[in-house]
């Protein structure tokens, strides 16, 4: 953590003078002041100078990429961590050498590591983010997966006219399949049982 | 892989000075012991222990290329 106290005339000297030792503007620091400063008689007998003590404020999302990284490095040396932020979402885009590593069985390791950088991102910053790590443009191949898994499995239920049970999947890949089969005539969806073995159901409807 | 687990579990409470993980060795087996503040437990754990699932997930996943299983246990 960057800090610096520094002293002036009046606080707003101080403030000015610390901001140019930290190479920093105002909007980027948080200002606590120790001494108010007086003018004296004359600007000569007691008067005190004014001390402030400056702290850079951390970015939140920079200290993200920076763990999500020190935690990636665990796998391959040589990760890149890649930040993208929309509106409230964040996302983290990792490239490097063993990437499958990272990502894991179905994605696992990939989740894991998404829910816990949305949880340290949560707890450093005032607003909340929604956080998305992706690996070398696995979420969308996923998603790609999982809508054709999804038109497979809903012909099987229309065809055995049985419902068909999908495995537990997170909240996201269950949206996927929803708003997948949504328009497709002859089917519904819906979730069944509590997480974290929540999972898809469709079904046939009759006509 | 200690360094690891103190890396993951630091940011994420609010006394990271009293993070520490203890390696015992057996048999088969290295078991990791994550000991953290009392006040803390609950923020590794999480709700539904969905945090410490998630640390056991990436922490097992860097820890494949050693011969050992590994377990963490968190107290």
């Amino acid at each position: 953590m960057k800090q610096v106290t520094a002293s002036g005339q009046t606080v707003k000297d101080a403030v000015q003078s610390a901001l140019v030792q930290l190479n920093t503007s105002e909007d980027q620091v948080d200002i606590e002041v120790i001494e108010e400063g007086k003018k004296g008689m004359l600007g000569l007998f007691g008067s005190k100078r004014a001390i402030v003590k400056v702290t850079v404020k951390e970015n939140p999302i920079e200290q993200a990429a920076l763990y999500l990284k020190e935690i990636a490095q665990a796998f391959s040396a040589d990760v890149v961590v890649t930040t993208t932020l929309e509106n409230q979402s964040v996302t983290f885009e990792l490239s490097g050498e063993k990437i499958a590593m990272i990502i894991g069985k179905r994605g696992q390791t990939l989740n894991a590591l998404q829910h816990i950088v949305q949880v340290m991102l949560n707890r450093q910053s005032a607003i909340r983010y929604r956080v998305v790590v992706d690996a070398e443009e696995y979420r969308s191949r996923r998603k790609a997966t999982l809508e054709q898994l999804a038109t497979r499995l809903a012909d099987k239920a229309i065809k055995t006219k049985k419902s068909v049970t999908l495995e537990p999947m997170p909240s996201y890949e269950r949206k996927v399949i929803h708003s997948a089969l949504q328009q497709l005539p002859g089917v519904e969806t819906f979730s069944d049982g509590q997480e974290p073995n929540r999972h898809v159901v469709i079904k046939p409807v009759k006509k | 892989m200690e360094a690891l687990i103190t890396s993951i579990v630091a940011p994420l409470v609010d006394y990271p000075e009293d993070v520490h993980v203890e390696v015992k060795e057996e048999q088969n087996k290295l078991v990791f012991h994550l000991i953290v503040n009392e006040q803390d437990v609950g923020k590794v754990i999480g709700k539904n222990g969905r945090i410490a699932k998630s640390i056991r997930t990436i922490v097992y996943a860097a820890g494949t290329d050693t011969k050992k299983r590994i377990y963490l246990d968190i107290m």
